[in-house]
Parts: structure tokens; sequence; C-alpha cells
């Protein structure tokens, strides 16, 4: 089922996470195995911010030598970060698999990020100025918790409350997905893209690399793909109702905008609120009531449609 | 076999045929009347079965700021037995599956907006809703009406047999999915697929439509004030009759919805029967009349 959601602030950085938590939370019942955050705050325009993990979560329960594993694997990214020439400005790692890595850097992106996925049992989740990438198993809740998102201020988030149909219980599978390897985009689905498989091998023709087998990295990967091809944002959604077969729902985020692309059957659901300084949009209402707790006029957006908003 | 043929429809019967009514028949049990002199009024409440005898005068509230919808429910079901004849739901919060499974005359005022399967399988009760409904609402609603005054989601009224459904805003997809009778209105527009596979009933659309409307319709009667996007499998335009614009003026102006264009703007679609096979014999039947 999964439950998806997203909100964008057009007056500048407010609490993000902690609405994106709440809003999250009240989805829970559409899919409790795993949460994701993309949320997008403040960087200082040379710097940026690499969201990684090393291992998964799993991991730390059937390998006894995973720590050391981790360990090896971290001072291997240490190492390669320095032989870019990237300034490391901070690491933190919220959980012993999971690393926030602040970075000052004028080189390509695509090559660091590129060298650090080759590192075994490496995956870098987001790397841009503005979006963290956050994902793990749980709920929003205990995710959040975990790695402190409470305090996260920012303009704009996408999040994902996932419920496994297609792929396995682990972080690999758990959505947002980052567009790689453009800065900056991530990507939410509700639903199941029916010519996967067509679609993937045309994209890895391309030259790009899936990490998983869930059809929603598609959308990710896809995304990037037309963007690469010069298309607008808003472009690349009409064009994925014409080319994605299935029943979706699913939403992109960029640095300054946030997308919606509804499927030609509008099988999977979306709920709609605009206002001057906000708009929030989910699986259910519910989910906006946790963040605009007053009555409110909403709308379902049609089958078809895109819908794309600066912050 | 004698009752295989039959003689040409008079003109009453053509035009009730035209409106989808030839084969309607009330359903749901508070539209019919049951008398047990064994039991009596007290046991059955006005003569109907497992009904609670309600007072509309006495006027009740629930606050659901801190409830689940069963609780709701299960304490909407408590009032009633204590007689309140009219319950207002404060503070409903978009939740799901509130107000379901009432089968009994009630007046219910929801103050707010209600989220999945609001208001379904329901039986007898005239609901009015301050605020918007998700996905489902009236789902498998037998008698009564349902009046909410915004935006409604997908499947607005699946498979309804009877009553009154009444959505002043827009409505999303796939409305009026399987109904087997009653009505619904829309007072804005309506998406894709509305009147998939209606068997029975009619549908006001006083706006737009998506793509495919009265797809697959197997009977029943859709009129339309403004445009669709395309009409669906087997949905063909009929012929908008006096009967159509009285009960067309009748219905809406109960319920304070017109189209800008009037009455007149209204057009009418029925099923082109040319996928039809719902009352045809069975191929043993079909043996024995030969």
């Amino acid at each position: 089922m999964c439950g998806i959601a997203g909100v964008i602030h057009r007056g500048g950085a407010t609490g993000v996470g902690q609405e994106m938590t709440a809003m999250l939370q009240s989805l829970r019942h559409r899919g409790p195995d795993s949460t994701g955050f993309a949320v997008y705050g403040v960087t200082a325009a040379d710097e940026y911010v690499m969201r990684l993990k090393l291992a998964e979560a799993e991991d730390l329960e059937t390998d006894h030598k995973i720590r050391d594993k981790i360990r090896d694997r971290q001072a291997e990214v240490d190492k390669r970060l320095a032989e870019l020439g990237v300034d490391t400005l901070a690491v933190e790692e919220p959980t012993p698999y999971a690393f926030r890595y602040r970075l000052r850097y004028s080189g390509d992106t695509k090559q660091l990020a590129t060298d650090i996925e080759q590192i075994d049992g490496a995956e870098v989740l987001s790397l841009g100025h503005a979006l963290e990438l956050i994902k793990d198993l749980g709920d929003a809740t205990r995710v959040s918790q975990t790695y402190g998102l409470g305090g996260f201020r920012g303009t704009h988030g996408i999040g994902h409350t996932r419920m496994a149909t297609e792929s396995d219980v682990d972080i690999r599978s758990a959505h947002p997905y980052w567009a790689y390897p453009y800065n900056d985009i991530a990507v939410v689905h509700n639903g199941q893209i029916t010519n996967y498989w067509i679609m993937r091998r045309e994209l890895e023709r391309l030259g790009h690399r899936f990490m998983s087998n869930c059809d929603s990295e598609l959308l990710a990967v896809y995304t990037a793909n037309n963007l690469e091809q010069g298309a607008t944002l808003e472009d690349s959604l009409r064009a994925s109702i014409k080319e994605i077969d299935g029943v979706f729902t699913y939403l992109v985020a960029t640095d300054k905008e946030l997308g919606l692309a509804k499927d030609t059957m509008a099988a999977k659901p979306m709920v709609l609120f605009e206002s001057d300084d906000l708009v929030a949009l989910a699986s259910e209402e519910v989910a906006i009531r946790a963040i605009v707790p007053r009555e409110i006029d909403t709308s379902d957006p049609y089958d078809e449609e895109v819908r794309v908003w600066q912050r | 076999m004698a009752a295989l043929t039959r003689s040409a429809p008079s003109e009453q019967e053509r035009k009730s045929h035209e409106m989808g009514m030839h084969t309607e028949q009330l359903t749901g049990r508070t539209q019919q009347v049951f008398f047990d002199i064994d039991l009596g009024e007290a046991h059955h409440g006005f003569g109907l079965p497992d009904t609670f005898d309600v007072d509309f005068n006495k006027r009740g509230e629930i606050d659901a700021s801190n409830m689940d919808a069963k609780h709701v429910n299960a304490r909407i079901r408590e009032m009633m037995k204590e007689g309140y004849g009219t319950i207002v739901l404060k503070n409903p919060g978009a939740k799901h599956s509130m107000a379901v499974g009432i089968l009994n005359r009630l007046n219910l005022i929801i103050d707010g907006s209600l989220g999945y399967f609001g208001v379904g399988l329901i039986d007898g009760p005239n609901v009015r809703i301050a605020g918007r409904v998700g996905w489902s609402c009236g789902e498998n609603m037998m008698s009564g009406t349902i009046l909410i005054e915004k935006n409604a989601g997908s499947q607005f009224g699946a498979a309804i047999r009877g009553g009154d459904l009444v959505c002043k805003g827009d409505v999303g997809s796939r409305t009026g999915i399987d109904m087997k009778g009653g009505t619904i209105i829309v007072g804005g527009n309506t998406g894709a697929f509305t009147g998939f596979m209606m068997q029975r009933g009619r549908m006001v659309i006083c706006g737009n439509a998506g793509k495919n409307l009265g797809d697959s319709m197997y009977d029943g009667t859709i009129y339309i004030g403004g445009e669709p996007q395309s009409l669906g499998v087997d949905a063909v335009w009929g012929e908008m009759t006096d009967l159509d614009k009285e009960w067309l003026e009748r219905k809406l102006r109960m319920y304070d919805v017109m189209p800008k264009g009037g009455i007149e703007s209204f057009r009418k679609i029925v099923a082109g029967k040319q996928l039809w096979n719902y009352d045809n014999l069975e191929p043993t039947e079909k043996k024995l009349v030969l």
C-alpha cells in the first residue's frame, strides 16, 4: 500500500523535519516496514552534505564481523575523499551503519559518488547542497529520533512509509530514492510499475546504475535521465505518465521544487492542501491534519495530473 | 414459458425505462415497514427491525478529538440506544471509517471532514458533513441521505443501492462505480471512470467529467451539465425528456445544487447495451424455449 507525503513552504525555512515526522507517523498504518525522509535544508553554496550507509541494519544481527568491516569501509571512504581533494568539515554517525558527511568540494560530484560507491557495501543515499536523505527500518518516530530529525529546519521535504510488496524489507529498498547522480533530487512513490524490467534495461543500457530491485528506484533513475537530457521537472513528470506503465502516484523534490504525477488510472490516492505560504500533500488527509490541525479545504488531483510548486 | 413474451411497453413504461426506473426497487430495511404484533412497537421502534426508537428533538454531541473510529461508532450506537435522534460529531479530524454501519433513523451532523470509508454501510440516517470526505464515502449505502458541503475523494458512492448521496464540490475518480440504485449528485466536477459498471440508479454531474464516463455501464442513467472528457465503452447519449427535467429540477432544488446553465444544460447518458447480457437467458433455458 505505502504512504507518501510532501510539504513545501513558500516563506523560508521552518521545522520541516518535525512536520514530515508528524505526517509520516500518521500514515504508519499504510506501511510499517520502513520510513524515509528527503528534507531540504540550507547549506552554504560551496558545501555539500553526503548521507551514506556502509551496511544494512540487519547485518548487525547476522554478521559478527560487520563492525570491523564498517570501520574499514569508513577508512576507505575517508581515504578516497582525501584523494579527490574533498575537505571533510564534519562527520556524524547516527547509527553504526549510517553516516552524514559535511563536505567542501569544487570537483565533479558524480565522480565523488561513483568513487565512494565502488567501496564494497557502501551506498550514497544522497549528495547535495540542500538534500538530506534518511531512511531506515521502523516507523517515522523511531527513524526521526534515531537520526535527530526533529530539529531539522528546511523549506521542503518528501517522505514515505513502506509496505514491502515487490522487494525486501531493508534500507536498500526503502524510499526515498536519490536521483543519482543529480544533486538534491529525490523521489517517493506509491504504486506498482509493471514495465519495470523493460524500462530498467533501457536505462541500464544508457549507463545508469540501480542499487535495488525496488520498482520505485526506477522513477528516480528515470527522472535523472530526463533531467540529464535537458528536460524540466514538469516535462519529466508528464513524460512518465505516457512511458511508465502501472498504477502510481509519485512525488519528486529538487532543491527548489516539489512535483507530483498521477497515473492514467488515478488508482493511487493523493490529497492536496494549498495555501499562500504552504503546500501539503499526502496519501491521506489525516497526514495533512497532523501539521494543519484546523478545518481546511482539500482536493484530490485527477488522473494524469502533474503539478509543480516552487519554494 | 408464456412469461417470456410481452406486449409493447406503454408510454409511461417507456419513459420510466429511459430513466432507469423500470426495475428499480426500494431498498434498505428502513424503506420497508415491518409489524410484528407479538413483539410490538416498543421492541422494534416504529416497526423497523433491530432499530432504536429515537427522538429527533433529543440532541447530543460527540467530541472525536481523542477518539478513534471504533469508539466513535460505538458511541453513536449507544446514543441512539439512549434515544438521541440528532447527533453532532465534532472534530472528526479526517479520520477513517467514521459513522459507518448506522442502520437507524438519525440526523447526524458531522462538523468537519472524514477520511476514507466515511458513512459507509448505512441504512436510513440523514447525514450532513460540513467538510470534505476521503475515498469511498457512502460505500454500500442502502437508504438515507448524505450531503457533503466540500469535496470528496475517489470511489464516491461505490456500490450504493439506495438513498441520496450529494457532494456540493468536486469528487475524485470512479464515482458511483458499480452502483445498483439510489442517486448520486455532484455539484462540481468528477474524475475518470465515473459510473464504471453502473447497474441501476441515477447520477447527476453538474460540472465536467473525466475520461470514460459510464464505462461498461449495464443500466441506469447519468445526467451531465458540463462536458465529459470522453464516454466509456457502451455508454451512449440518450434523449432528455420532460420527465427527466422535472425530476432533475425537483432533486437539485432539494439540495440547492444547480449547474451554471440550469436544468437545460443537462444531457443524458445511458447504456448502449451492446455488451449487455445481464438479463439474458441461461443456455439451458434457451433450449427449453426453443
